[in-house]
């Protein structure tokens, strides 16, 4: 674990009146697998969406890379290397497995509009579908390949979910709460893609609220609350940090 | 499908159209005209379409075509064939202008949007009597010129060689549009379409590409702007109006736009209901009476379109002829 890879600064987000995020900052090593957590309506989401250009930061900054990122639109930020995925199995559910991983392909080989009017096959062509498989062999779907995106079963959504976003090979992957509505199986072999992904180079940003699944594969972890930072650190300090405990069970200590 | 039936299919296809005008009347021949190069328009209306935006402001675009290709031809004395081609361009680039302020707004905003681009344009038509000819238009427009090519001796007064002519430029133009659509870029267009936000997290500029979808099928209604200009030697403000405009969005929402071929069904469809039937029982007054109840009819009862009802057959067809294979 080297330097931070992205790095969160003083960041806020207001709504009218209410901060959603407030003088956040908090930073993920390049190579971490890195947790954000903290109860329901702490802010998680929206951090997520300041961080992948979803939403504009009311201030503060965000820095990819020593760069700051924060301000621009998502697809600019995602052509430097930090891509999401998003809540509910959000896929092109009529296109197929294999087709939804050649659009994740696009930067990579971004197709040309002038040979598309030409009818010119281009061998980037060729090769966004090669990765594309390639992709889809890693996150196992490679037999779903020609069946519709919609069709395939919840577990496989989430996959190919995150084979659409590691298909451009980015250096940093946001999961938006990958574990949401998973069953104990289908998360164990979530937990598994995750660290195989981390093998073959990615540095992931996780925000879940199940608290089973993160403990058991976050290098760190950044809790927040009310929209603030509360802590930070390695799962078996946050799990028995007392005000973890209390932002999530409540006021234990004084109550008992 | 075996190779050898769609080669039979598009043989056939081709015979029909060409010995189409031969079964036709004189006025029936020049519909016949116009129907082609509708069928351009709604195809390219489509492209739009497959981005998710609709416009209002389309058959202007096709006016801008017109216009531009009878100005260079008449005040400019360009090559018609060559001003028709610098017609469709003028109207993709004018497109391209509009997009900056029209791609600032998404959905109904931009449907509404589109529809005040398309009124400032007829009303500066209207406004400027130099060069536009005001709310008369441009009048004796240069027709396209006679040639012969040894087998086709073209002759711009007999519709049939026009018919001819504008076929020829409305499938190249369908095949243009055709092979867009299967190339990497019209999977782009489904993506922006269907989920901007995960297309946007592939790196792709939402923006980009619907600019990109406005400006390539405003070129092809210019194309078929300047097609009609050239044929009836006539422009003015009126025949590019809201009107037209939901003749078109009729087309295309009565044929389906799901598939490649709805809006040409429903080109084709209302086009001979309009012409041949309505004419004939003498009930063409009735033209947007009908046209509305149709629409309404098809949105209730049919609501992907008639290329559905056309699906659903070739379907059964499917069921009859083919034996049933285990595991599918």
């Amino acid at each position: 674990m080297s330097e931070a890879l992205l790095e969160v600064r003083n960041l806020s987000k207001r709504f009218g009146g209410l901060k959603a995020v407030d003088q956040l900052n908090f930073s993920v090593a390049e190579g971490a697998i890195h947790g954000l957590i903290g109860p329901n309506g702490a802010g998680k989401t929206t951090t997520f969406n300041l961080i992948s250009g979803f939403y504009r930061p009311s201030s503060g900054s965000v820095l990819l890379s020593g760069e700051d990122i924060s301000g621009m639109p998502m697809h600019r930020i995602a052509r430097r290397g930090l891509v999401r995925t998003f809540q509910h199995s959000t896929l092109f559910a009529e296109l197929s497995v294999l087709e939804n991983a050649v659009v994740g392909t696009y930067m990579l080989y971004p197709p040309q509009t002038f040979a598309a009017l030409a009818g010119l096959r281009l061998s980037r062509d060729d090769a966004a579908k090669n990765r594309a498989r390639q992709v889809l062999e890693f996150f196992g779907l490679l037999d779903h390949a020609d069946e519709l995106a919609r069709s395939l079963s919840h577990g496989h959504q989430r996959a190919l979910g995150m084979a659409v976003a590691l298909a451009s090979r980015p250096s940093i992957v946001l999961l938006d709460e990958p574990f949401t509505g998973m069953n104990p199986e289908e998360t164990r072999g979530m937990m598994k893609l995750m660290f195989k992904i981390r093998e073959a180079g990615a540095t992931i940003l996780i925000v879940e609220h199940d608290m089973r699944a993160i403990m058991g594969i976050c290098d760190r972890i950044t809790v927040m609350n009310f929209g603030r930072f509360l802590t930070e650190g390695r799962p078996n300090e946050v799990r028995r940090h007392d005000e973890v405990i209390e932002a999530y069970l409540g006021k234990s200590k004084q109550n008992a | 499908m075996p190779r050898w039936l769609v080669a039979v299919g598009v043989l056939a296809t081709a015979a029909l159209l060409l010995a189409l005008p031969h079964v036709l009347s004189f006025s029936q021949r020049e519909v016949l005209v116009f129907m082609t190069i509708n069928i351009l328009v709604v195809c390219s209306y489509r492209l739009l379409t497959l981005t998710g935006e609709w416009s209002l402001g389309h058959v202007v675009m096709m006016g801008v075509g017109a216009y531009a290709s009878a100005l260079l031809a008449k005040k400019v004395g360009v090559f018609v064939p060559l001003a028709m081609l610098l017609g469709a361009f003028t109207a993709a680039m004018v497109a391209l202008v509009l997009s900056v302020p029209l791609f600032r707004m998404k959905g109904f905003y931009f449907l509404i949007g589109s529809f005040a681009a398309g009124e400032i344009i007829r009303l500066l038509w209207k406004r400027f009597r130099d060069p536009f000819g005001g709310p008369k238009g441009i009048k004796r427009i240069d027709p396209m010129p006679d040639f012969d090519l040894g087998i086709w001796n073209f002759t711009f007064f007999d519709p049939v060689s026009y018919y001819y002519f504008a076929l020829l430029v409305v499938l190249a133009g369908l095949f243009v549009m055709w092979r867009v659509e299967k190339s990497p870029i019209g999977l782009v267009f489904h993506a922006v379409h269907w989920q901007d936000n995960l297309a946007r997290s592939a790196g792709i500029s939402v923006r980009a590409y619907r600019t990109l979808a406005l400006v390539l099928s405003s070129g092809f209604a210019g194309l078929a702007g300047a097609l009609l200009a050239h044929y009836i030697g006539t422009v003015n403000p009126n025949m590019f109006d809201i009107e037209q405009m939901v003749y078109v969005l009729t087309w295309a929402i009565v044929g389906g736009t799901a598939t490649f071929y709805g809006p040409i069904i429903g080109c084709v469809v209302l086009t001979v209901v309009n012409e041949i039937v309505l004419r004939e029982i003498g009930l063409e007054q009735g033209r947007p009476m009908i046209y509305g109840m149709l629409l309404i009819g098809t949105v209730l009862f049919l609501p992907k379109g008639l290329e559905d009802l056309f699906h659903r057959l070739s379907r059964i067809g499917l069921l009859f002829s083919r034996q049933p294979r285990g595991g599918q």
